[in-house]
């Protein structure tokens, strides 16, 4: 096991789409194991994609368990994932360990229904809401070559999403 | 040894102010660092940071000749500023309501009372000019997070009239 080095913007790697997995052997495995302990190395990262750390394959590893109040799936391998359903959108603040120092507002589904296989190559069915959700998308946008830069919205357009949109939007306090 | 200016210009917009302002800026040998430009009432208002090698006079020289050219005030005080000193906002607020003289002041001192440290403010005036609507979008820092806020603007707003929304931000690391 080691912790990864990780590809920090304007490397043009991060711009690239990932290749699918089609061995799902023990080398991946390991490899699995390498990125999960790359997350975990750098506190408060929920998820890491495999080309983050140099290799262009589609690989997610995912963990919001950590966060209170957060419906999750608990730590997470997400092999060749594809997005089959989406619901929703709310505005969220992103982060990415591959971009220092810079954070922005995003606007991502609120419920997805994702596809992916494990590292033994069985293909399993998620559903997630929320932060959880926002994570995979954030993700699965690396294994593309995309970054949250990609996908800024304005101050302006976070607010005043409607009531049933979501746990975090706010009692309305008047007349609407 | 390189030092921060804060450059404000402010005057009625027309096109090609930032192009010009940062052009010259770039020829006069000065490095750009955060900004926030925007159109204000049909005036261009600009508060950029700006990094120079030498005292402010000679900055002024460069910055100058493009400002009066474009008819735009020019406000350099130098600053004790760095790069990358981001504060992570954890609150969002947002008010709308029907504008009335103290709106801002009753909310931003509902907001001060609540701890929270505002770290950027936007606010416009829209709907029709015979009843204008005020619309603000605030992220700031509380040490107490998006609770304590919360209970202390709505009551506000319930007192009156306006609408707030008050959300927690939970910046996503991935
Ligand atoms: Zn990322």
């Amino acid at each position: 096991m080691a912790v990864l080095d990780i590809l920090i913007y304007p490397d043009p790697r991060l711009k690239q789409t990932s290749s699918s997995v089609s061995n799902f052997d023990a080398p991946l495995r390991d490899f699995i194991a390498d990125l999960e302990e790359t997350m975990l190395a750098h506190p408060g990262c929920v998820g890491l994609a495999a080309p983050q750390a140099g290799r262009f394959e589609r690989i997610v590893v995912l963990d919001v368990s950590g966060k209170p109040q957060v419906p999750n799936n608990g730590r997470l391998t997400l092999i060749n994932p594809e997005i089959v359903h989406a619901d929703g959108s709310a505005v969220g603040r992103e982060g990415c360990l591959s971009v220092p120092d810079y954070t922005g507002n995003v606007a991502r589904a609120e419920k997805i229904a994702l596809k992916a296989f494990d590292s033994h190559g069985r293909e399993r069915l998620y559903r997630m809401e929320g932060f959880e959700a926002r994570a995979a998308l954030h993700e699965l946008d690396h294994l593309d070559g995309l970054l949250f830069l990609d996908r800024l919205v304005s101050r302006r357009n976070a607010l005043f999403r409607r009531k049933n949109q979501g746990r975090s939007s706010a009692a309305k306090t008047g007349p609407s | 040894m390189k030092n921060w200016f804060m450059l404000t210009l402010v005057g009625k917009d027309r096109p090609g102010i930032v192009a010009k302002v940062s052009a010259a800026l770039y020829r006069g040998g000065a490095n750009l660092g955060e900004a926030s430009m925007t159109r204000l009432g049909g005036n261009f208002a600009v508060m950029l940071m700006t990094q120079y090698e030498g005292p402010p006079e000679a900055l002024e020289k460069i910055v100058a000749p493009v400002a009066g050219g474009l008819a735009l005030r020019l406000h350099i005080d130098p600053i004790e500023g760095e790069l990358h000193r981001h504060v992570e906002p954890n609150v969002r607020v947002s008010v709308y309501g029907a504008d009335r003289a103290g709106i801002v002041a009753e909310v931003t001192g509902a907001l001060a009372e609540a701890g929270l440290n505002i770290l950027d403010l936007e606010s416009d005036v829209g709907g029709s000019s015979l009843r204008p609507i005020y619309i603000m979008h605030i992220e700031g820092h509380a040490e107490g997070g998006a609770d304590a806020v919360k209970r202390i603007l709505e009551a506000l707003a319930k007192e009156k009239n306006i609408e707030v929304q008050i959300a927690p931000i939970d910046t996503l690391l991935g």
